[in-house]
């Protein structure tokens, strides 16, 4: 029982990375009709900007310390961060710690320029061309862009810790009554979790209660209705692109200190959230979120040594077999509208 | 009485079809590694030879790759009399003189590896075919070392393997035209076994997170195999697919178990979000079977320890060098590694710099660039002051016999180079084992091949 609450509960992170990747896919499909296979690009852009973000609290100035020496043997030349003499050494290092939830700031600009110049700049182009072509462009940009992060950070992870106040874990165990230990999950990922849900809750409330929102649901059922009414819809699913763009930003953002981010963690959740909106249904929103957490926690259970053990290699195509069977039985998705990609 | 007319376009024709028709048998028969030498593979012409160094220069192992790369253009540097010098001053053997190698002055060309046996294999095949590379090395995975270097098996040229870590490269795949300077996970688990039973007790209960790949079985069955041998049990053993970021769900069945050590036999991203996420868990401050929570990682790299961060400290594993040692060699190294390019060498670095002087060396040994009688200087060739002291190449499976170092992650490092700290070096004797070994079976050398 406690075995199969902790892989609940290590499915509800991971199922949220997916859920805010498949949110944004969905978005940007559902308003333009576009393919994006760059929307892991901007999930890694996204923790690129936390990593940024750091670098720059840690701009410093060289101090040589005479005292030490250096591998060669010359004396020891020591970073002193420019933001420790300005606030002083406890609060300059108390602001860097926090590097990672500050970047959530830094990043929405960054994320939504990133986003407009994307559309704009590229992705525009290829409304009228098939799918196929979308794909390409997109899956080429992501590697540019993949690239790009290499040439400036490097192939390895860079480690982007969480602030220490949420380092270590929180007792599930105890609470319900199991043994101390037994069912524990780091303060960070139940931060990450709860992050995803207000994310996830506003993207849903700005669609539903805003007038913004409404035109762009009524562009979504009827795009050339709302442009014959006046409306400038393409100007607002160009704003929508940029807000899938910082959500996914944002996903990356808060994922640095679960996994140190690399050039390549993009691609990584990529093919997976793709294929939790073909679960979900092609253009559906609940459907991509519902998946979202569907598959993480199927994968987490999948991974579990019992399951491994009868059904060796099942951790690794469990999610590929799911939607093989959803899309069998439902081939719409699980909450898949009526004519989404069926023309 | 017919008249044959003989024109100019005539003969070209002919001359072209021919020409295709003699070339054929040199294409498709596989000799064309020989095509224009005499006597081996691209015996060196004129005053230069060609070495062809393949490192991962894209993907994961990049940043590994571009140090190999420095380490390779330093060893070319002194090799032709420039710099320092580096190692060239502490080598017992003193055959370098610093005017190249058999007086021809050394150039070289690069190829990617990608970290995947097939693009590893192509880049080889072009440096040896195109450019004429009388001798191959590099590569930071045993999957593209062990694919190398049979294709050089067959090309007839030499291949000194960079860092490769697995058994097998030594071991049921060795081939006599193949070197590997680096340790390997035997090595590793005889190092560890014993400094991980001063420390935490010979009752322990290991649980094995293991890369679903060559690598990762030999490193598990290694470690497995030296800490059972001291009392350890192994309770839990799973393959992880090599492909995974997030190993929480394989790090959450551990807290259910009742295990008291975790081994992580992961190297690179694998490693550092492996161990990431088990600090994350809180494992390290766990205390199961009345005794503090361990874990511990085979095989450490200050790159990959550099991924990881404060994650690391106080953890145990074990390297092939160390740019902190002492001795007369190591120093030499990192201070031209060091006033070259700014920072201290990997042991990536390292060893691929003391595997192109150990081929430049034994080639001016040889007296010949003929594989054959590189082969027969390296094996079974002792030498020192190359960083890891006195040291054997053995000649029954062309494997480095030398001291090993068991590394522990430093709590209070003094800069992003001093993250380990030396704990033990285990003296070669103790990581030595019999060529016919288990570990090592099913593996000939075959006779070596100079591919003319």
């Amino acid at each position: 029982m406690d075995a199969i609450l902790l892989q609940i509960l290590n499915g509800l992170d991971k199922g949220s990375a997916y859920a805010l990747i498949a949110l944004g896919l969905t978005l940007i499909f559902g308003t333009l009709g576009v393919v994006n296979f760059a929307h892991g690009a901007l999930f890694m852009l996204g923790a690129f900007c936390a990593v940024t973000l750091n670098n720059i609290l840690s701009l410093s100035r060289t101090v040589v310390d005479e005292t030490q020496t250096d591998f060669l043997g010359n004396p020891l030349k020591v970073e002193v961060p420019y933001i420790h003499d300005w606030f002083g050494p406890e609060i300059g290092a108390s602001i860097i710690e926090w590097s990672v939830p500050l970047a959530i700031i830094f990043s929405i600009p960054i994320m939504i320029a990133v986003g407009f110049i994307m559309e704009r700049g590229l992705i525009k182009h290829f409304y009228k061309r098939p799918h196929a072509d979308q794909i390409l462009v997109t899956f080429g940009l992501a590697i540019v862009l993949q690239e790009i992060i290499k040439y400036f950070y490097g192939a390895n992870p860079i480690p982007t810790p969480a602030p220490s106040a949420f380092t270590g874990s929180f007792d599930f165990g105890t609470m319900l009554g199991f043994d101390p230990g037994t069912i524990i999950y780091p303060y960070w990922r139940l931060v990450y979790f709860f992050f995803a849900m207000i994310i996830i809750a506003g993207v849903f409330a700005f669609l539903q209660f805003t007038t913004f929102g409404m035109v762009v649901r009524a562009g979504m059922a009827d795009r050339e209705t709302v442009g014959l009414l006046g409306i400038n819809i393409d100007k607002r699913f160009t704003i929508m692109f940029a807000i899938a763009a910082c959500v996914a930003g944002l996903a990356g953002v808060m994922y640095t200190p679960i996994n140190s981010p690399n050039y390549h963690m993009g691609m990584d959740f990529l093919v997976l959230s793709f294929v939790v909106v073909v679960v979900g249904g092609m253009g559906s929103l609940p459907g991509a979120v519902l998946a979202g957490f569907l598959l993480g926690i199927l994968e987490s259970f999948a991974s579990m040594r019992q399951v491994v053990d009868l059904l060796p290699g099942i951790n690794q195509i469990i999610i590929y077999l799911v939607a093989i069977i959803i899309l069998l039985t439902r081939p719409r998705g699980l909450m898949g509208r009526k004519g989404v990609m069926e023309d | 009485m017919s008249k044959t007319k003989v024109t100019r376009r005539g003969v070209l024709k002919t001359g072209a079809v021919a020409g295709a028709g003699l070339a054929v048998p040199t294409i498709f028969d596989g000799s064309a590694w020989a095509d224009g030498h005499a006597g081996f593979t691209n015996a060196p012409q004129g005053d230069t030879v060609t070495l062809g160094f393949n490192v991962p220069q894209t993907g994961p192992y990049a940043d590994e790759g571009a140090d190999e790369l420095r380490a390779y253009e330093l060893a070319v540097e002194h090799l032709n009399g420039g710099g320092d010098g580096g190692m060239m001053k502490t080598f017992s053997s003193q055959a370098l003189k610093g005017t190249g190698i058999l007086g021809k002055k050394v150039e070289y060309v690069t190829g990617d590896t990608q970290t995947k046996s097939d693009a590893a294999r192509a880049s080889a095949k072009s440096m040896i075919e195109k450019d004429g590379a009388v001798m191959i090395t590099g590569g930071s995975s045993s999957g593209v070392a062990v694919a190398v270097q049979a294709l050089c098996q067959e090309a007839g040229v030499i291949f000194m393997a960079g860092l490769t870590h697995s058994n097998d490269t030594t071991g049921k795949d060795r081939r006599r035209n193949g070197f590997r300077h680096f340790f390997n996970s035997y090595m590793s688990g005889a190092a560890l076994a014993p400094i991980l039973a001063n420390n935490y007790g010979t009752d322990r209960k290991a649980y094995h997170l293991t890369a679903d790949y060559n690598w990762g079985y030999t490193t598990e069955e290694a470690v497995r195999s030296s800490t059972e041998a001291m009392g350890w049990e192994t309770v839990g053993q799973v393959l992880t697919p090599l492909t995974q970021t997030d190993f929480s769900s394989y790090i959450t069945p551990v807290l259910q178990s009742d295990a008291d050590v975790l081994v992580l036999n992961h190297y690179g991203g694998n490693m550092v979000n492996s161990l990431t996420n088990a600090v994350q868990f809180g494992l390290r401050d766990r205390v199961v079977n009345g005794k503090n929570f361990e874990i511990v990682v085979p095989l450490y790299s200050r790159l990959m320890a550099k991924g990881a961060g404060a994650n690391v400290k106080g953890i145990f594993g074990s390297t092939n060098w160390h740019w902190s040692l002492t001795d007369e060699g190591s120093k030499a190294f990192v201070q031209s590694f060091g006033t070259k390019y700014g920072f201290p060498p990997s042991q990536a670095a390292h060893t691929c710099y003391v595997q192109t002087m150990l081929y430049a060396d034994a080639v001016e040994r040889a007296g010949s660039f003929n594989p054959c009688a590189v082969v027969e200087a390296l094996e079974g060739f002792e030498f020192d002051g190359l960083g890891n002291g006195p040291t054997l190449y053995r000649a029954e499976d062309h494997q480095c016999f030398k001291d090993v170092l068991v590394v522990k992650g430093k709590e209070n490092p003094t800069s992003e180079f001093d993250l380990l700290e030396i704990v033990e070096v285990t003296p070669a004797a103790q990581v030595t084992y019999a060529p016919d070994h288990p570990q090592f079976a099913g593996g000939q050398l075959g006779a070596c091949n100079p591919g003319a």
